[in-house]
């Protein structure tokens, strides 16, 4: 049987990227500039990825402005019918750029923040001036008129910050927020012990989302998952393994999620090499862990099996070892325990960061 | 920061300006492209918001839709309609 059409293709443009952020979604291993994809490759992507049944089109990285032929990128997906976002830093791009790319067709810009203040924001994102500069940067997407979505990444070290960081992005206009609890794969896992939260700030956590939803009802949306260390449900990670997504890696890697290369032994294949239709419904790294037949107990069994569709592949792996196995985040896992005990212990702890680089990957 | 738009009879409903009303035909539903989401639509949400065209106020809306859908009273019809695009204008889908 043939899978449903994916909804939405993340490109990943580039790995290049002027902040360093402890948690980077990149995997450890850098693609370097000489080997990401031309600008014919990814305009053929774009059109494959049209023709399959994709919606929407995310612009992403590494800091995706980095390439100086995102124009023509956006320019061939809105030939195609693709909704356009920029997922961006916010610190690369003028408003020359940013009108040549509005009049390009882009139709919403995602700017990440990395707290509050510049004095956090700029120490987490391992860049000075960077806070100054997503400021005016969201100005400048104002003006221009494109619709603004803020990227808040909480941790540790910025949650006493949340509640200013729900009313910037009200201040700048933002309809829409997310706060997007750290994900413990790549990079992020290495800090893992610098960045878990506390459950006393999960708590506060839950507590200060539903005021804002009361406090910004009508004007702000606000998306949040619960951290999956201390959920009691896995997230329906990616909408299912295969089934929602595809993601192309800088270098034409077709992935079903970024954090998938993570998850040693699987084979992706390149979309510089076959055609994206086959390899959505063909290719052994998308059928590996698509559907439920490939679930254990307890899923097999489990009410939500179509729900949650197992959670999270590349979690169940960088805790067990073993990307068939339960998601730990699950309170049915065996491992359940095992994990909740590491967010304890980690939170507890006082690391330092490792920053995101090329050379930091040479020395893990 | 933003104001809540809240819906009037005379009020002018468009789409959000970078809100595409499309048609999907990999699967023949209707879907509102939204920033990082699509909403999947209804054949009666398709045809209240095919008529938010930005000429046409709500009350005349309501009047289109009596007339297409016969069958049930206009309060009815009026307080749905009403209530659907409230929650899309909440959602930032729907604009006046």
């Amino acid at each position: 049987m043939s899978p449903e059409p994916p909804l939405a293709i993340l490109a990943e443009l580039t790995h290049r990227c002027p902040l360093q952020c402890p948690y980077c979604s990149n995997p450890l291993e850098l693609e370097r500039a000489n080997r990401e994809m031309t600008t014919q490759e990814w305009c053929r992507a774009i059109r494959e990825a049209a023709a399959l049944g994709c919606m929407q089109i995310h612009f992403s990285g590494g800091e995706p402005t980095v390439r100086p032929d995102l124009e023509t990128l956006v320019t061939e997906a809105t030939a195609a019918g693709l909704y356009t976002n920029l997922i961006t830093s916010g610190v690369l791009c003028d408003r020359a750029r940013l009108e040549r790319l509005a009049a390009a067709g882009l139709e919403h810009v995602q700017l990440s923040f990395q707290d509050s203040t510049a004095e956090i924001g700029d120490r987490i994102g391992g860049y000075a001036g960077g806070h100054e500069k997503k400021l005016a940067f969201a100005k400048l997407v104002k003006d221009v008129g494109l619709p603004l979505t803020a990227n808040l990444v909480v941790h540790r070290q910025n949650l006493h910050h949340l509640d200013d960081m729900i009313a910037m992005a009200a201040e700048i206009g933002a309809r829409r927020v997310e706060i997007a609890n750290v994900q413990y794969y790549g990079w992020a896992l290495k800090n893992r012990a610098a960045l878990m939260p506390t459950r006393e700030q999960l708590d506060a956590m839950v507590e200060k989302v539903e005021a804002a939803r009361t406090r910004f009802a009508g004007t702000l949306t606000i998306d949040f998952v619960v951290p999956d260390y201390y959920a009691r449900r896995p997230k329906s990670c990616m909408g299912g393994w295969g089934r929602r997504f595809l993601n192309i890696s800088p270098s034409g890697k077709v992935l079903p999620c970024h954090a998938a290369e993570s998850i040693t032994g699987l084979n992706f294949d390149n979309v510089r090499q076959r055609p994206l239709a086959e390899i959505w419904q063909h290719s052994d790294a998308f059928r590996v862990f698509r559907g439920t037949d490939w679930m254990p107990e307890p899923c097999r069994s489990c009410d939500r099996k179509e729900i949650d569709w197992g959670g999270c592949r590349c979690q169940a792996f960088a805790i067990t070892g073993d990307a068939t196995r339960t998601d730990p985040a699950c309170a049915l896992s065996e491992d359940h325990e095992r994990l909740v005990s590491l967010a304890v212990a980690d939170a507890g702890g006082d690391a330092a960061f490792i920053y995101r680089s090329p050379r930091a990957a040479k020395r893990l | 920061m933003n104001q809540r738009l809240l819906l009037t009879p005379y009020c002018l409903p468009r789409l959000s300006a970078h809100m595409r009303l499309r048609h999907d035909p990999a699967r023949n539903v209707w879907t509102v492209q939204a920033p990082e989401r699509s909403f999947l639509i209804d054949e009666i949400a398709h045809a209240v918001l095919a008529r938010c065209d930005g000429q046409a106020n709500l009350s005349a809306i309501i009047d289109g839709l009596c007339a297409t859908f016969a069958d049930a009273p206009r309060d009815v019809i009026a307080r749905d309609v009403t209530a659907l695009l409230q929650n899309l204008a909440d959602k930032g889908v729907v604009a006046a």
